[in-house]
């Protein structure tokens, strides 16, 4: 047994050092690149901020965001950028850590003096760096499907709100799909709070829960839930899935071990989308829906450019999915208010926000006076190729309702910051 | 009697899946007394060399394609026995008999392979290489030759030096090469391991389905259990292990190589990891991140079963995984419901019935059993005992 010197014991720290040095630097290259790459393009910049997990859970699911904004804003610049000055992207890396984020939340807006902030995947970093947007009066671009029951004056939200997404998805399987429902859903803020939501519109429209289970984040363990699932649900039924990251392989492939086939358990998700199917593995997904306001099956000129864009500049097998499109397009509607307001002073462009509208990739959307946008919701059935069959949507957008009209504490509130007498929650 | 057997399959193949993953640690941490955090990490390594397998055979068709996950087996098994190899030669053979340093070296080493899953492509590899080519060449030239003070001082400048090339080199290669060369292999997105047809379904037996891929884990399980009895209890090399973890002094003074013993148990150990890493790909996913959610429920099994001994071990997975099927499924509360004066318990049970609440009620039985039985199941007897 050799004992480790002092002197070896440098050496040795100093290669593990050397060598991770290293491959951080091969890690961080493209994103570093391509930032520098924006910044050179021209003298007269005008600074915004992008904050997302690089590295860390959330990595798989937030750099395809990161790379959806990143386009915009090379769209933008090469169309001679936001009056008449290019856009530098400053890139932080919240690494999944929530403290992380909003400690480098504040470094953008004090350090960087960015004049806005495009970033958050998971409602913990969202209302992580709330309280810092909200003491520094500055204005967060939010672009993911989230529980709601939320409305800050500091942040615009261009995902789904429950209303949007949710919901016409659970009317849609009471029409369509039968009464009997099971929710499995993994074990933090956003399945609670859907699956709450749920099983009021249930209660309201008829349908009945017949069990509930929530997964720790990462357990990959699904035995105990599918023998409930059968317990509860012999002859077949619905299940409700919010399921979030590597428990949603196991879900799926296990489920298709136990013989539970999309045709007697249709599996309604929520938080899976192009990405996500590609990672599971489209044989374990054929048959089986998911909600969203943005597929890439969808059929639109505005789409079809944000597609054949995305592949030329992330390569052909990339996909585009929900998150992605909220992402990019959020960046326009930032754009198009600053614009507006001829400035990039942060009241004016708040209040310029309101009311901006584009032909985005999911058809027309319009940023209400709830800092929300109006969305066409969509049901997408999963096909041979890993692509969703849209199989039902909404004639056209649906406007957004952050506080939600099912639960008891928040029925009848709405929020408006157009007017100063109503602001985030009002009594409508 | 037909949910008390479903109940008993599932449980078992819950146990499986925990035993086999345990099983490289059972060895290394059981044997050996190595703590090893980046065990997680090598059962991830032969997950992603099923992955490349698979893509590989995918190359070849339908009839092959079927059959890409038993030559993926033997695949795993060497990718993380290799690595396994190198991680004992280059680290944990310094730090035997250290437990904290063992602890603190194997997470960093952990987090090293998370990172080289995400972020290696072929350059990445080729300054890998001409790294180990330059400092590992110049080591072995320069070796012995000079006395201890020059030589410490010829290591730091070949280290800082070939360091300094492979980075450049590196860089370079970044910069200029097409982009083949700078592809990413992985990325940090989770790669989908789709199982061959015949593993995908299941065998309809009276009213539920017994998962294919659930009775091949099982069976994997078992081989992997007769193969490391016959190879501790019958084999030479197994004997020698056997010697130098009960008496290393000892053996030594016998002429037996305790060096080549270790490096030889570790990367067993390893190897194992990577066949569980296979097994696993079956049901799991597969992602940089794969390795975490097992390390904690091994380090469990290993140590409720006793270190150092396998049958406890195997006592223990099952043991673990029957409970947690038990509780977590709601079974046990629909066995007892009928008893009257177990009113109680069943309420109780009916609290404890989600996969969340289940974990938490079998981490307190755990903690509460080792209360009592401090060292596992089948404690160490005599001198080995190191109470």
């Amino acid at each position: 047994m050799a004992r480790l010197g002092r002197r070896k014991f440098l050496t040795y720290t100093s290669a593990a050092l050397g060598s991770s040095i290293v491959l951080k630097a091969y890690a961080k290259s493209p994103a570093q690149a391509t930032a520098q790459q924006i910044a050179q393009a021209s003298g007269d910049k005008i600074k915004v901020g992008i904050l997302h997990s690089l590295s860390g859970t959330m990595a798989i699911s937030e750099t395809t965001v990161v790379d959806a904004e990143k386009l915009a804003i090379k769209e933008i610049n090469a169309d001679g950028g936001v009056l008449g000055k290019q856009i530098e992207a400053i890139v932080e890396d919240g690494a999944s850590d929530w403290p992380t984020f909003a400690e480098k939340a504040a470094k953008l807006i004090e350090q960087d003096q960015v004049v806005t902030v495009f970033g958050c995947w998971t409602s913990a970093s969202r209302q992580a760096v709330l309280p810092v947007f909200e003491s520094k009066n500055h204005m967060l671009w939010y672009p993911i499907q989230y529980e709601g029951q939320e409305c800050s004056r500091n942040i615009f939200y261009t995902g789904a709100t429950p209303n949007q997404q949710i919901e016409p998805a659970v009317d849609w399987l009471l029409a369509n799909k039968g009464t009997k429902f099971f929710l499995v859903g993994s074990d933090y803020v956003f399945p609670r709070t859907a699956n709450t939501i749920i099983k009021e519109q249930l209660a309201v429209k008829g349908g009945e829960i017949v069990g509930e289970d929530y997964l720790p984040l990462g357990n990959t363990e699904v035995t105990p839930i599918i023998t409930k699932i059968r317990v509860a649900l012999p002859n077949g039924g619905i299940i409700f899935n919010s399921l979030n990251g590597d428990s949603n392989v196991a879900f799926f492939k296990q489920m298709q071990g136990a013989g539970l086939t999309p045709e007697q358990y249709p599996v309604m998700s929520v938080s899976i989308a192009e990405e996500e199917v590609r990672q599971i593995g489209k044989e374990y997904l054929r048959g089986h829906y998911a909600a969203w306001n943005y597929f890439q099956t969808v059929d639109t000129p505005a789409n079809q450019k944000f597609v054949e864009a995305f592949r030329a500049e992330y390569g052909q097998d990339r996909v585009t999915n929900d998150p992605m499109e909220a992402a990019y397009i959020m960046v326009y509607l930032w754009k198009q208010a600053v614009e507006k307001a001829g400035t990039t002073e942060l009241e004016a462009v708040r209040a310029a926000a309101i009311g901006q509208s584009m032909d985005a990739p999911e058809g027309f959307v319009e940023m209400k006076p709830s800092h929300h946008i109006s969305k066409t919701v969509r049901i997408g059935q999963i096909r041979d190729d890993g692509l969703f069959e849209i199989v039902w949507s909404t004639d056209g957008p649906i406007d957004p309702l952050p506080w939600n009209q099912f639960v008891p504490e928040t029925k009848g509130y709405g929020c408006d910051w157009s007017d100063p007498n109503k602001g985030g929650r009002y009594q409508m | 009697m037909a949910i008390f057997l479903e109940s008993l399959f599932n449980g078992l193949s819950i146990g499986a899946v925990l035993l086999i993953a345990a099983l490289g640690l059972a060895i290394v941490f059981g044997l050996m007394g190595v703590i090893n955090l980046a065990h997680g990490e090598l059962i991830m390594l032969g997950a992603y060399a099923t992955f490349v397998t698979q893509n590989l055979f995918k190359g070849f068709g339908e009839p092959w394609f079927d059959f890409y996950i038993i030559v993926a087996l033997p695949v795993a098994f060497v990718v993380s026995g290799l690595t396994g190899l190198i991680l004992e030669k280059g680290v944990i053979r310094y730090l035997y008999g250290r437990p904290l340093e063992t602890l603190l070296a194997t997470w960093g080493v952990s987090l090293i392979l998370r990172q080289l899953v995400r972020s290696v492509n072929w350059v990445l590899m080729i300054a890998i290489g001409i790294f180990s080519l330059l400092f590992f060449g110049g080591m072995f030239l320069l070796k012995g030759r000079y006395p201890e003070k020059i030589s410490n001082l010829i290591t730091g400048t070949i280290l800082t030096l070939s360091i300094a090339l492979a980075a450049i080199t590196g860089y370079f290669l970044q910069q200029n090469s097409p982009k083949r060369m700078t592809e990413l292999w992985f990325g940090t997105r989770n790669v989908d391991v789709t199982a061959p047809a015949w593993l995908r379904g299941g065998i309809p037996i009276g009213g539920f389905q017994v998962p294919i891929a659930r009775v091949f884990i099982i069976i994997l399980t078992i081989v992997c259990i007769l193969a490391i009895y016959w190879f501790l209890n019958k084999s030479s090399w197994g004997l020698r292990i056997r010697a130098v973890t009960q008496n290393r002094t000892m053996s030594a003074c016998l002429g037996i190589p305790t060096e080549k013993v270790d490096a030889l148990t570790f990367s067993i150990g390893s190897g194992l990891a990577g066949i569980a890493g296979c097994g696993i790909s079956l049901l799991g996913s597969v992602g940089p991140n794969t390795g975490q959610n097992y390390i904690i429920d091994t380090f469990m099994v290993v140590v409720v079963g006793g270190v150092g001994n396998l049958l406890g071990t195997i006592i223990a997975a099952l043991g673990i995984g029957i409970l947690n099927y038990l509780i977590g499924s709601g079974i046990l509360v629909i066995f007892l419901i009928d008893i009257a004066f177990l009113k109680p318990l069943v309420d109780i049970l009916m609290f404890f019935a989600s996969t969340s609440m289940a974990k938490v009620l079998v981490f307190a039985l755990i903690i509460i059993f080792l209360q009592i039985k401090p060292a596992g199941i089948f404690p160490p007897k005599g001198r080995n005992a190191q109470l």
